[in-house]
């Protein structure tokens, strides 16, 4: 919800923020119709900024806002052609939007953004699309920050907004929060998107500094939504895995600021100013996860979150518990079998008991084709085989690591670790 | 015997065709249909939606893989259909997962075409 780009007062906009995945997915709900939706909610909010600075914030903005889209929206629809099909229900709308007391009473709004976000991740919407029309109905960005944020043009967003909404009308996409069996798959692509979201703002390079950070702070705000709405709707399930990714969103966002070095180059895990680390996030992340393994179901994100724990509660790298991260990876290899996970663990493995220990399991992933491009891959081969002072099969990998990076930085790093060499 | 006859377009042509050009294909279909079933030819016919309404749902390690657009394997061919009447996708892709098929191969929904 954009009105007027700079021209908003700050806690107009904040509200505008604040409710306006809210109201936009009570309003889907009501006509289910996004383009009418959208646009009853634009009008809305163009009205909100017409009254409000003269007569002052109504008691539940959310709740005005609601009920003047709704207003807004049967008007366009009296406006349409084909009224005389429609007329039965618009009576019933019309009759609720008056009947609604002017007190506004929050009872009368039932949350539906867990129906809308449920939608616009469904898994026949792809992956991208999934991402910006969840940014675009429960974030409020419009199609230009989504496109400066993922580094495309903006024409692309529209247009892949536009085909999945005509895909979720075409192909007879239900609006509602899946049925009990469909939703363990339903919240896993949930909780991606939103770690996806998470992952763009936090690690992508290049583009707008302050808008990528913009966009994890979203994902956080996405995240602890999904928390609520999940313990609302009774669904304790799936309560854990949702923990877990907002705490490992929390622990990895607290490092935001030691992540960068002065010139924008990254700094590694261990080389990072630890008195930088967001303290507050920190003790967010660990409260979320003491919840989240409470429940005893471990997930993936669960387990990500306890191994970035491990990190975030060591005042120095050594003092890092890396038998107990090996262990996570244990678990983590167990569940969620990727190249990458088990190159994780042999790294902690290696860490906590030995480079030997460490460079066998390395070894042992030397034929996977996803790791040969992989830098970390030949990083961990060449760190190893340097700790057990075999300086050529280092120097192998340290080049053949060169080679791939993909950053000036990431080269100069190799470069320097090459030159320690000889 | 029976047969069944797949018909298939150009989308981009379909797309840039004037309200003319689509008034006369339309007629063309309609004396076609009659004639067909005046002779109690046709069993069952439908137009679809374009592919970009595809859903795409195969099965594997008992894992339902679904996704966005048309099927596009070269390897693989039409090998049968079922029309179904479902309550909406998710009920399509259920369906889809349980043809037997969607383990070695892939099932392709296409939404039918309503002329309002």
């Amino acid at each position: 919800m954009n009105p007027q780009p700079g021209e908003t007062p700050p806690e107009i906009s904040q509200i505008f923020r604040k409710y306006g995945g809210r109201v936009l997915a009570s309003l889907i709900s009501a006509y289910g119709d996004f383009d009418l939706a959208e646009d009853a909610l634009q009008d809305a909010a163009l009205a909100a900024l017409e009254r409000w600075p003269k007569s002052g914030l109504p008691p539940n903005p959310a709740g005005w806002l609601t009920l003047t889209a709704k207003r807004k929206a049967i008007d366009t629809l009296r406006r349409r052609k084909n009224l005389a099909s429609k007329l039965p229900a618009l009576l019933d709308q019309e009759n609720e939007a008056t009947a609604m007391d002017e007190t506004l009473e929050e009872a009368a709004y039932p949350d539906e953004r867990l129906k809308l976000i449920f939608t616009v991740c469904h898994p026949a919407i792809s992956q991208e699309s999934q991402i910006a029309l969840t940014l675009k109905t429960l974030g409020g960005l419009s199609n230009d920050e989504i496109a400066r944020s993922f580094l495309i043009a903006p024409q692309t967003v529209a247009q892949r907004i536009v085909r999945a909404k005509r895909k979720l009308r075409g192909a007879g996409i239900p609006y509602r929060v899946p049925p009990i069996h469909l939703l363990s798959d339903r919240v896993e692509a949930v909780l991606l998107v939103i770690y996806l979201i998470f992952n763009q703002g936090y690690y992508a390079s290049g583009g707008d500094t302050l808008l990528r950070k913009e966009l994890s702070d979203e994902a956080l705000r996405l995240g602890e939504m999904l928390v609520s709405l999940l313990i609302l709707a009774g669904y304790d399930v799936f309560v854990p895995e949702a923990r877990g990714l907002l705490a490992l969103m929390l622990i990895q966002d607290s490092r935001a600021a030691a992540r960068l070095g002065a010139e924008g180059e990254l700094v590694t895990l261990e080389e990072q100013d630890r008195s930088r680390w967001d303290r507050e996030k920190i003790e967010a992340g660990l409260h979320q996860l003491e919840l989240a393994l409470d429940s005893g179901q471990v997930g993936i994100y669960q387990l990500q979150a306890a191994i970035s724990a491990q990190h975030a509660r060591a005042e120095s790298p050594a003092e890092t518990d890396w038998e107990r991260i090996a262990a996570y990876y244990g678990l983590l290899e167990e569940i969620h079998p990727t190249p990458i996970v088990s190159l994780n663990r042999a790294v902690a493995v290696g860490m906590a008991y030995g480079p030997e220990k460490g460079l066998a399991l390395v070894e042992n992933l030397a034929q996977d084709d996803q790791l040969s491009g992989y830098v970390p891959f030949h990083a961990a081969r060449a760190d190893f085989n340097r700790r057990l002072g075999r300086s050529q099969a280092a120097a192998a990998a340290y080049r053949e690591a060169r080679a791939l990076a993909g950053s000036k930085a990431e080269r100069k790093y190799f470069e320097r670790r090459l030159g320690e060499l000889s | 015997m029976q047969y069944m006859l797949l018909i298939y377009v150009d989308e981009d042509l379909e797309a840039g065709r004037s309200e003319e050009e689509f008034n006369k294909l339309f007629q063309e279909y309609s004396a076609f249909d009659e004639e067909a079933k005046a002779k109690k030819a046709v069993l069952s016919a439908a137009a679809l939606q374009p592919a970009s309404m595809a859903t795409t749902v195969k099965v594997r390690d008992g894992k339902t893989v679904i996704t966005d657009g048309p099927f596009a394997e070269a390897k693989e061919q039409m090998g049968g259909y079922y029309m179904m009447e479902c309550e909406n996708l998710d009920e399509a892709i259920e369906w889809a997962s349980k043809i037997p098929d969607s383990k070695y191969g892939t099932i392709e929904i296409r939404p039918k075409l309503v002329f309002e």
